[in-house]
């Protein structure tokens, strides 16, 4: 099973980019689940988002402790949450920055990471500082977990045509880089 | 063909709803039910659902209308939550009373104070005995299946009772997995329309309804009323069985095992935590550990035969709660298997509680669990309360 975990702020979207992850693997005839961090929400507050996908029925309705892969909406959240917690071995990072990979201080137990500068990205194609779809897409790219037809198709049902082509430009965009030694596993 | 889709169990609630075509819904908004009714009322605007939407300013107003409507004959529907439940509390007795047939969903939420609004079982525990019917499901699938199969068993004519169908609240109510739909088609053949013939307001033939009425007869009207709660065990099981011939879904009944033929020690849960807990189940006997589950799926009435033939011969049997039993110093479903197990004193039975107020409950807290009553079935009467800590902890309160 593949567990992964969100971290983003109010506004960002951050639980719903874990909701067009089910959807996507619902439509694939797979199986997912996603469930938010219930606590306190704000604008601008650290938010966190639980997502597994399996291709057999998914029994925990609970939070998920050992991601084997992250996604996060905004690098400087790491100033308020540890959001390499309980990372399992061979985990991919999926992160919104505007650094380059040299630049990042990444944990050994990840051992493929996918940046892009999603917010600049969706200021220029959305208009807004709302990077979620775009992370999604730079999402598929890094794990090739959902297929990106049903992220984008998704994406235009709830947020419109911008959206979807949003999506499709984080896939395009993000930049996958193998690190660590164990690579391929 | 069924139709797939990804979905939150508040809007499974309502779709399971609407496809059993009630013709009144009346229901006010709170987290976290406020989505069910939102949904509900996008389907009678967009023309997809049928049904009269009346919009209240209370839970005591939404209930009093359903019970209006139900007095007249229509089938009905409404949901809530915590303190809408508390203030729906004295018209909700008096439809069961009444003996009105009718579905609420319940989306679990912990009572106040201190101030919350985040998952639990509190609320729909501290109505269990107000004369509803109240099941416990774990999943998305579960909450629309057991609304459609809900009617069903409520409007049987040897129940007559309105039934709670309870899900944890955000656990449940807003993770969001895969559904299957079942088309119309098949849940009007499954579920027939609701035509009550006890009770029913129609002007060309008066009937007086709720008289005042001494304690000699009102004494009768609630042996009735047991005996009916206690006919529902066998309904529940048939209309399961009957859901699962139709739509190929089985349940188990008033309550599901998961594998207890040959097990020493067994967990005991109700609503969302259960599938963490199977999966414990499945990490122990990889082990070696003879670990079963007994899932409770009605609280109301309370399976006492079954849960008794489940656990007899048991060594170690933990029952865990997402609520408190205020003066026993456990939880609520604890109270009522000791009570089921009356003559099983060899069990060690060990009361939990954990998941408050929508704290979580983690696999850790299962593996735990049973590697406590591992120690535990070596002597026996083991009492003490475990409470389920953050971090996956277990700590004990004498």
């Amino acid at each position: 099973m593949r567990e992964i975990r969100l971290h983003g702020r109010g506004g960002m979207g951050t639980v719903k980019a874990g909701e067009v992850l089910v959807y996507a693997s619902v439509k694939g005839a797979n199986y997912g689940n996603s469930i938010p961090f219930f606590g306190f929400e704000r604008q601008g507050a650290p938010v966190t988002s639980f997502v597994r996908l399996d291709d057999k029925p998914i029994r925990p309705k609970n939070q998920v402790y050992h991601p084997n892969c992250l996604i996060v909406m905004d690098e400087t959240i790491q100033k308020a949450v540890n959001i390499f917690e309980g990372i399992r071995d061979n985990t991919i990072m999926v992160m919104n920055t505007n650094k380059s990979l040299n630049e990042l201080d990444i944990p050994e137990e990840i051992t493929k990471v996918g940046i892009l500068d999603a917010t600049s990205l969706s200021l220029e194609f959305i208009g807004r500082p709302i990077p979620n779809t775009i992370m999604l897409g730079a999402f598929v790219r890094a794990t090739n977990w959902v297929d990106l037809k049903y992220v984008c198709e998704r994406a235009g049902q709830l947020w419109g045509e911008k959206n979807m082509a949003a999506a499709e430009k984080g896939y395009e965009l993000c930049e996958v880089h193998e690190v660590g030694e164990n690579d391929g596993k | 063909m069924s139709k797939v889709m990804a979905t939150t169990g508040n809007t499974a609630a309502a779709i399971g709803a609407a496809l059993a075509k009630p013709q009144v819904i009346a229901a006010y908004p709170i987290t976290p039910q406020s989505s069910v009714v939102e949904n509900l009322a996008g389907m009678i605007a967009n023309g997809e659902l049928n049904s009269k939407m009346v919009e209240v300013e209370s839970e005591h107003s939404a209930m009093s209308v359903v019970q209006g409507a139900a007095v007249s004959g229509a089938r009905t529907f409404t949901a809530t939550s915590a303190q809408g439940l508390a203030l729906m509390y004295e018209p909700y007795f008096r439809m069961s009373t009444l003996r009105l047939p009718m579905v609420m969903a319940i989306a679990g939420r912990e009572m106040t104070s201190p101030e919350t609004v985040w998952g639990s079982q509190q609320d729909s525990i501290s109505v269990r005995d107000a004369g509803w019917l109240q099941m416990y499901v774990e999943d998305n699938q579960e909450i629309l299946d057991m609304i459609i199969q809900g009617y069903k068993v409520a409007e049987n004519q040897k129940v007559l009772l309105p039934i709670n169908i309870i899900y944890d609240g955000f656990f449940l109510s807003h993770l969001m997995e895969r559904v299957e739909v079942p088309p119309q088609e098949k849940v009007d053949q499954f579920l027939p329309g609701y035509n009550p013939q006890h009770v029913k307001f129609n002007p060309s033939e008066p009937m007086a309804v709720d008289p005042l009425t001494p304690g000699d007869i009102l004494m009768e009207y609630r042996e009735d009323h047991l005996k009916a709660a206690h006919k529902a065990l066998e309904v529940i099981d048939d209309v399961d069985n009957d859901f699962g011939n139709s739509f190929g879904r089985y349940y188990g009944g008033a309550v599901q095992e998961y594998l207890c033929d040959d097990a020493d020690i067994v967990l005991v849960t109700m609503g969302s935590m259960t599938g963490t807990a199977k999966e414990a189940v499945n990490i122990k006997r990889e082990q070696g550990i003879k670990a079963g589950l007994l899932k409770i799926r009605a609280m109301r009435p309370f399976p006492e035969t079954k849960v008794n033939e489940v656990l007899k011969g048991k060594k170690a049997v933990a029952v865990v709660d997402r609520n408190v039993c205020f003066g026993w110093n456990t939880g609520t479903l604890f109270v009522e298997v000791k009570a089921a197990l009356n003559r099983c004193d060899d069990i060690s039975l060990v009361p939990v509680i954990g998941g408050l107020g929508g704290a979580d409950i983690t696999l850790n807290h299962f593996t735990n669990c049973i590697d406590l009553l591992q120690k535990t079935s070596d002597y026996k009467k083991y009492h003490k309360c475990i409470w389920f800590k953050k971090g996956g902890e277990l700590h004990e309160v004498s």
